[in-house]
């Protein structure tokens, strides 16, 4: 198991430092500076072996979390454990920085006494901690005998995400559909890999402990109520469920129910949380399409023009509009023309920075513009690195659409109608690459 | 509130001043003092001479200051074991503590604080933690257990606690179970005979209900622990399968590879045909992809673990190539990881894709990523030939762009693909040589000299080639310089008009310049072939390659299934046995996947897996026949061109007697069986007399078996017959036995078998008390007595000693056949390590056949039971043949003559009485024997 936790700031020195291990000595906290961080290079892996000791690591800003051990532990559950150690940093104190660090080092140490017993990972949901660990000292010693076992049975309980009695005059949930569209497009506009990876966002803030049951237009769900012949309207929601590849969803749904009947029943945490993660690769909705056209004039200069097309219906408005071009190392001079928005050459980022601020459906926009080059004699052709886009649009470019989202609570009186829901569609391009 | 000002005190007289205010009476100064201790304590100064004043803050009813003052004493406890001893009584009174956070609180503390003297007296409060009413403290006090075990483990035992542990896997509350079920996970590693966690269906089924209620950390130590367990067949297996399945939906990538851990291990043992083996095959995929989305550190670890999977199942992932397309923004070692897994996937189907993507990655940044793309673009041409056109001129495009690394990788992959298509792509050898003088790293040079000497016969200027490496050849790497020798020698056979020369020049720079006893042994081993019979030499040094592999680095399959069952850990992200990174007996024990069930092997292996002490690392086998195969030219670069798991089957060159057909008899299909047996005696001819064999040489180092063993036998044409003994090879490097090195052989004298074994102490400090033990093997070999080493073995010394050995032990069929794993122990340490005896150790003194018998026998045997093969350029009568075969046990019954070719019957018995009989022909005046080989049983 996970044998110490060190944080660090960028110059190694140390901020953190928790041995659960007897076999983790106080050099290890050394050997991870010297040879990880005052490395100074690329860092060719997350996990480094250093005399029998594995340090795995990751980064926040400029802070270093380093997890050591000398055992054969479970890796994927010692990185999810910094993850996770630096979401519920964040709830506490916000940015992960190191002023905010030092100036919590007390709660950390707390928090870690918690989170971390032996070096194995225990409750880390912020919602139960935040009951007894707070940053105005320890609440429990004034708490009654009920207030305590309160805390103790929800932080070792089933519902460890939520706890008992909390109650809203307004019953109200909010759901975000946030997906990001991932593309990589060949110069000739072939797609040569999309997918969507998308999360459902909500923020619920209801009383009691509500059962609810959420429903969207999966494919696999459809076809079975279509099957029943039952609803009329099967042909037409058939066209318009989607395929989804694969889902994971927050420990709040109960998943053999899911694996069984598909369906997604859960009682929520309060406040906002991710209740689930989703990916399509079918029948993806691409807003833009880039068109490039990259042409080397002699050795000096180079002339680019790149066309984007919006695809989606007119009525709808794309915002966040950017569209980044590469130009090569040794570039002098940049000449732009462009339609609509401002364009600019960034010779920091070895770019020209094209932005629209907002674009209606089925539109064109082109940009023009004339790269002059230094002489070099690097015998290296340029890589030509993708040409990258940037972009917000308000539907689900995956197709996904939420059916309904019930609550029922049995014990107190207000019923679903009660309930004010609201739903949100947000579309943002991830890694959207077309080479040129 | 800001702490962080506790940071920045570093005037001198600190302590002292802290000292004062932790005595203070005001309590805020004194909780702002422990801040300023812990806040130097992390730090890294040395704050333990506060040790008396920090503990006296202890007794406060201010919990965040007592919290403070445990982490101190957890800290300095062990350095001040007298003084730690006053915060006993605190902590057994806050066990009382009608508050169960701080109850929780104190017995997570007092696990931590390592003084022997002190852990006595935690056990009573320990024990009512236990069964305590409030499961906040339960779940605290479980892994208080295997902190106290880990102080004391004795201790634990004899309080009882593993009892009262093993009964809160029955507890009501799921957090206390998960947190049993690890405590118990890490105690039974470091016993690994105890079966204390004694795993049966009413304990999984308790774990599988847990399972679905408890954090999502539980569930990773659940499933780990799940891992472990072994179904009872195939039914339990399945109804475990589909309560782990949802568990592939959670959030947390670390319980999906759990759960893929689990499926893998008892996929094993469902039937290939059950409908419900392909459900799962597809319901694998989509998390497995889903995991590539995860953060980049994840994304690593997956990729790692994928890799095994692709290996172990290539099925699983086949249709999902574009998902390892290399993202221009992922971190290098997500890049790399995903082109191993590219290739590994790249089949007819994807492979243009595949190619359009190598090609832009050639033009990256990073020069190991297009390095490694470069090669990738080598191996599709290898692995799908219909790509291979468009492979090599692609590989030609990279070539033009004339950047150093690129055109050094491309020259290496391109003579992998003259070796797989030999006689198609010359064309574009005109093009290499245009870039002769831009190679300056080995191994692209050691390709480029290897390509001139294979078709040496079309560059018009070979030798002029060659000869312009000559020049600085003792600045050259080893690679290199072997090489341009076999280079040179292959030129000189192909035009030995115009280069005499030149061969002079190489063999007299590589024998008698030479330092180095490859190079010089390969020199002289060439120069005797020329001059004694260069059509000998012709067919050695020119003979037709082995084809080469499609796959590459694949791992060694034992190593793969252990893996598999490490998936998620830090041994599938290594690729490496936890004993290869962990300290200690912890790592000792090996995961073995369970055997399908209806299979012959399901009886014993999975006992076989418990066995802790007995069993050795799956170590790559030793290339023992490496320098023969250098003889023949095929030493280009082993690790592309050989799979490791698959032994060269070149050893002994053509001496492959015993090869195939033994195998078919044991029912096996692979024909891997290494064969330098008996064979060997008649080889010595091979190289006629040696005419001036340097004094250097007849003490030549055991380097490879090949070289020596020719010489042994050079010797010994005259000899009386005996048993063909081969020189000692190493066994066990010292680098991975803490300076232990041991190099052995095996012999038969008298009708026993013996291990000579050579011991030398290469380590600093004396070595005593050893011990050796076998694995079961295939022939039941084991120590007849102990390793008589009786004085210590001190630093440097070597000791030879002889184990008789039996073959009355324990038997288990191995891969290969002869294959032996050893355990020596010795005061520091077992080590581990495997090595092949020869099959002619087994071939009993009265295995001479009755004719009658073997007439009978002989028509008998089936047809499918017969093997044939050739022994090349041996130079012995049959009559001196028979007389060298005898020596190794195998009889010649009878012999006839027939059409000038002498027909000899022979006959063989192996210890567990079967019977091998062989037909030699030998042709007068032909070097070249051809055997017939029959194989029977008769137990």
């Amino acid at each position: 198991m996970i044998g110490g936790l060190f944080i660090y700031n960028h110059k190694g020195e140390v901020l953190i430092s928790r041995v659960y291990r007897d076999d983790i000595g106080r050099n290890a906290v050394d050997a991870f500076r010297v040879n990880v961080i005052h490395a100074r290079q690329q860092v060719r892996s997350p996990v480094t072996n250093i005399a029998r000791t594995s340090f795995f690591h990751v980064k926040r800003s400029n802070i270093w979390l380093a997890a050591v051990t000398k055992q054969n532990v479970n890796a994927a559950m010692v990185f999810e454990f910094l993850y996770k150690m630096c979401d519920v940093m964040t709830a506490y104190f916000g940015k992960i920085s190191e002023e905010n660090i030092k100036n919590n080092f007390v709660l950390i140490y707390e928090l870690l006494d918690e989170i971390l017993d032996f070096g194995y990972p225990q409750n880390s949901e912020t919602g139960a901690l935040k009951t007894f660990i707070t940053q105005q000292g320890i609440k429990s010693q004034h708490l009654t005998k009920e207030e305590q076992s309160q805390i103790t049975s929800q932080v070792t309980g089933q519902i460890g995400w939520r706890r008992e009695g909390i109650k809203y005059r307004r019953n109200e949930l909010f759901l975000d559909v946030l997906e990001s569209v991932n593309l990589l497009m060949s110069p000739q506009g072939q797609v040569l890999s999309a997918h969507v990876s998308g999360r459902v966002v909500m923020k619920s803030y209801l009383s009691g402990m509500p059962e609810c049951k959420f429903g969207m237009n999966d494919k696999i769900v459809i076809d079975k109520q279509g099957k029943g012949g039952t609803t009329d309207d099967t042909g037409k929601s058939g066209k318009q469920s989607i395929a989804i590849d694969d889902c994971t969803f927050h420990q709040c749904v109960r998943l053999s129910k899911f694996d069984s009947e598909r369906s997604i029943s859960f009682i929520p945490p309060d406040g906002e949380y991710e209740l689930m993660r989703y990916r399509t690769t079918k029948d993806i909705i691409l807003p833009f399409r880039v068109i490039p056209l990259v042409r080397e004039v002699g050795r000096t200069k180079l002339e680019v023009k790149v066309v984007i097309k919006s695809n989606f219906k007119p009525s709808l408005l794309a915002q966040k509009i950017e569209v980044r071009i590469p130009t090569p190392l040794n570039t002098s001079g940049v000449q732009v023309i462009c339609m609509k928005g401002k364009a600019k050459y960034k010779a920091s980022e070895n770019a020209i920075v094209w932005k629209i601020k907002r674009m209606v459906g089925m539109k064109e926009s082109q940009i023009s513009a004339e790269i002059e080059l230094l002489p070099t004699n690097d015998k290296k052709k340029w890589a030509r690195p993708p040409i990258s886009m940037n972009f917000e649009v308000p539907f689900a470019p995956s197709g996904l659409k939420v059916r309904y989202l019930k609550v029922f609570e049995p014990k107190l009186n207000y019923s679903d109608h009660d309930v004010i829901k609201w739903v949100r569609y947000i579309g943002r391009s991830g890694i959207y690459e077309t080479r040129c | 509130m800001t702490d962080s000002k506790y940071f920045t005190t570093t005037k001198k007289g600190e302590i002292f001043e802290l000292k004062a205010e932790l005595n203070s009476d005001k309590k805020e100064k004194k909780k702002e003092a422990v801040k300023k201790v812990i806040a130097s304590m992390t730090v890294g100064k040395d704050v333990s001479a506060l040790f008396p004043d920090v503990v006296n803050c202890m007794q406060t009813d201010n919990l965040e200051l007592k919290k403070l003052v445990y982490l101190y004493l957890m800290n300095y406890a062990k350095s001040q074991p007298d003084m730690a001893i006053m915060a006993v009584n605190t902590f057994v009174k806050d066990c009382e503590d009608p508050n169960p956070l701080i109850r929780a609180l104190a017995v997570r503390t007092m696990g931590c604080i390592r003084v022997d003297k002190i852990t006595e007296y935690l056990c009573e409060p320990l024990r009512k933690c236990l069964k305590d009413e409030d499961p906040y403290v339960r779940k605290t006090a479980a892994v208080c257990v295997a902190k106290l075990h880990d102080i004391n483990a004795q201790l634990v035992e004899d309080q009882g606690f593993l009892d009262t542990l093993k009964d809160l896997i029955s507890d009501s509350n799921p957090m206390v179970v998960a947190n049993a079920v690890a405590a118990l996970s890490e105690i039974a590693e470091s016993h690994p005979n105890s079966n204390l966690l004694d795993l049966n269906p009413q304990t999984i089924n308790k774990l599988l209900t847990a399972l679905n209620e408890c954090t999502e950390w539980g569930q990773i130590f659940i499933l780990d622990c799940l891992a472990n367990y072994t179904p009872r067949d195939d039914r339990e297996s399945q109804s475990i399968c589909e309560r782990v399945t949802p568990r592939l939906s959670h959030a947390n990538s670390a319980v999906v590879l759990s759960a893929v851990k689990v499926l893998m291990k008892f996929m094993e043992m469902l039937p290939k045909d059950l409908d419900y083996y392909g459900t799962l095959l597809k319901k694998l995929a989509p998390p497995l992809v889903t995991l590539l989305s995860a953060e980049p550190e994840l994304q690593y670890v997956a990729l790692r673990n994928i890799n095994l999977i692709v290996q172990k199942r290539p099925e699983i992932l086949k249709h999902e190539m574009k998902v390892f397309f290399v993202k221009y923004n992922d971190p290098i070692y997500v890049k790399l990881e995903k082109l191993d897994i590219m290739i590994r996937l790249a089949s007819q189907a994807n492979i243009a894709q595949v190619l359009a993507e190598l090609k832009e990655y050639a033009t990256e940044v990073d020069v190991d990523f297009v390095r490694k793309a470069v090669r990738a673009i080598g191996r599709c041409a290898i692995k799908v030939e219909q790509s291979a056109e468009r492979c090599v001129s692609t590989l030609l495009d990279l070539i033009q762009t004339k950047v150093n690394y690129v055109v050094q990788e491309a020259i290496v992959v391109i003579k992998d693909i003259f070796r797989k298509y030999p006689n198609k792509y010359e064309s574009v050898i005109a093009t290499l040589c245009e870039n002769l003088d831009s190679l300056d790293e080995p191994e692209a040079r050691a390709a480029m000299i290897w390509i001139v000497g294979e078709y040496a016969e079309r560059i018009d200027n070979a030798d002029e080639l060659l000869e312009s490496f000559l020049e600085g050849f003792h600045d050259e790497s080893t690679q290199v310089q072997l090489q341009l020798l076999t280079a040179i020698v292959k030129l000189f056979l192909k035009k030995p008009t115009e280069t005499q020369e030149l061969v002079q020049q190489v063999l007299s720079l590589a024998t008698q310049d030479s330092d180095n006893p490859d190079l010089r042994d390969r020199g002289y081993i060439y120069w005797r072939l020329l001059s004694t019979d260069p059509v000998a030499a012709k067919e050695v040094v020119l003979a037709e390659k082995p084809l080469i592999s499609e796959e590459t680095d694949l791992i060694e399959p034992t190593l793969l299934d252990e893996l598999i069952c490490h998936i998620g850990t830090l041994a599938s992200v290594y690729h490496k046995p936890p004993s290869a990174f962990v300290e200690g007996s912890r790592g000792v024990q090996h995961k073995r996947l369970p055997a399908r069930a209806g299979s012959g092997e399901s009886a014993e292996s999975p006992e076989v897996g418990q066995s802790g002490t007995s069993e050795a690392p799956p170590a790559v086998i030793p290339s023992q026949g490496d320098l023969l195969g250098d003889l023949l030219n095929l030493d280009l670069a082993p690790a592309t061109t050989t799979v490791p798991s698959v032994q060269p089957s070149m050893q002994m060159g053509a001496m492959d007697l015993l090869g195939g057909g033994l195998d078919s008899l044991m029912g096996d299909e692979s024909d891997t069986l290494g064969g330098d047996i008996g064979g060997s005696p008649s080889m010595g001819a091979a190289l006629g007399a040696p005419a001036a064999m340097p004094a250097a040489l007849s003490n030549a180092p055991a380097v490879g078996g090949g070289l020596g063993d020719l010489f042994d036998l050079g010797g010994g044409v005259g000899m009386p017959t005996g048993f063909y003994v081969a020189p000692k090879t190493l066994f066990l490097p010292a680098m991975k036995a803490k300076g232990l090195e041991i190099s052995g052989t095996f012999a038969r004298r008298g009708g026993i078998i013996q291990m000579d074994l050579s011991l030398t102490n290469k380590a600093m400090s004396v070595m005593t008390d050893f011990a050796i033990q076998f694995n079961r093997n295939s022939f039941g070999l084991a120590p007849a007595g102990p390793l008589q080493v009786l004085t210590p073995l001190t630093p440097n010394q070597t000791i030879d000693v002889s184990l008789p050995l039996g073959t009355t032990g324990p038997v288990m069929k191995m891969e290969p056949l002869n294959n032996l794993q050893v355990a020596v122990k010795n005061n520091i340490d077992v080590f581990y390590f495997s090595c092949q005896y020869p099959l002619s150790l087994l071939f009993v003194e009265d295995g001479k056949m009755e004719r009658q018998v073997f007439l009978a026998t002989w028509k008998d045997i089936p047809n499918d039971n017969e093997a044939q093969f050739q022994i090349k350029d041996v130079h012995l009568n049959s009559d001196a043949a028979s007389n060298k075969l005898q020596g190794s046990n195998i009889f010649t019954i009878a012999k006839r003559t027939v059409d000038a070719q002498d027909m000899l019957y022979q006959s063989i018995k192996l210890t567990n009485g079967i019977w091998v009989l062989a037909e030699m022909r030998v042709q007068t005046g032909n070097p070249n024997y051809t055997v017939n080989r029959n194989k029977e049983s008769c137990q």
